[in-house]
């Protein structure tokens, strides 16, 4: 595939994310913050988004084994989780939060447990678009083009 | 003075849209408080691309630590839940200390009562995350204005 074709199926793939939910106005804004003197910033702060969520998911799996449930913990936990994706524009990830939020509020257990499957579920979603979107650029830019904006 | 660990002293010669007639821009400092990495690593970005210093720290008593040393800020930027020490205990400190700085709380939501404590606490001005070229504009027109 020549340099237009990679920049235009990189451009489709990214558009069709939006469409879809999978990101919101927060990754543009993102991606405005990268220049020439940062190239890898949206890398690194993506990169951060998966460190971040992947030790949170770990945590809230062990804090609603447990036999008495720490929902102030949990909800600790989700609060920071729905920062994060909210941060870096990854919406589907930001409202199960929400929800997730509201059953933790009611202290309700089966809430929390359907939420925590929808919201590691929607992550690991978006983590492959984001791999899949990286790669995409590295094609790019492999094959001596600049990424479209 | 030593700056402590995540500290970052780069500065940006880019200006944002709207920026180019704040010409004090680069004598602004300002410090990140916030315990999320990448909130911290977000929020210095943007405040780069204004042409501002930014420090960073990851919670409250970091904060108060470092203006008890005698660091002065223009800007302070205080996230609400924080562990060690939460954005409105830091805030309350640093107000008792004397500290007249802008301090800004940047929460992801939480109730209008959590909302209001906050502000109670000594804040200037409270925004939900994430920080947006927007509102950076918006406090560096407070601070060219008290300045």
């Amino acid at each position: 595939m020549d340099v237009l074709q990679l920049q235009k199926q990189f451009v489709d793939y990214r558009a069709s994310l939006y469409h879809e939910g999978f990101l919101d106005e927060q990754f543009t804004q993102l991606q405005e913050l990268q220049d020439e003197n940062n190239p890898d910033f949206v890398v690194e702060v993506v990169s951060l988004f998966f460190e971040d969520s992947e030790r949170l998911l770990n945590e809230l799996t062990k804090a609603l084994e447990q036999q008495s449930i720490d929902f102030k913990r949990v909800d600790a936990h989700v609060h920071q989780l729905k920062g994060s994706s909210s941060s870096i524009g990854a919406q589907r990830v930001q409202k199960v939060c929400i929800a997730f939020r509201n059953y933790c509020e009611e202290q309700n257990i089966e809430g929390c447990l359907k939420c925590l499957q929808q919201v590691k579920h929607e992550y690991s979603l978006v983590k492959t678009k984001f791999e899949t979107m990286f790669q995409l650029e590295q094609q790019i830019l492999t094959a001596g083009g600049s990424i479209p904006v | 003075m030593v700056l402590g660990k995540g500290a970052s002293s780069s500065l940006s010669m880019k200006m944002a849209d709207g920026a180019e007639d704040m010409v004090n821009n680069n004598n602004f400092t300002v410090l990140v408080v916030d315990d999320d990495p990448l909130i911290r690593k977000l929020h210095d970005m943007h405040l780069k691309n204004f042409g501002l210093r930014a420090q960073v720290v990851e919670n409250g008593k970091k904060a108060v630590d470092l203006c008890h040393v005698g660091a002065n800020f223009n800007l302070i930027l205080m996230d609400r839940e924080m562990p060690v020490m939460n954005g409105a205990e830091a805030t309350k400190e640093l107000r008792a200390m004397g500290v007249n700085s802008l301090i800004v709380g940047v929460t992801s939501c939480g109730s209008p009562n959590e909302k209001q404590a906050f502000m109670e606490a000594g804040l200037d001005y409270c925004f939900e995350k994430p920080l947006t070229p927007d509102k950076i504009t918006f406090l560096l027109q407070e601070l060219n204005k008290n300045n």
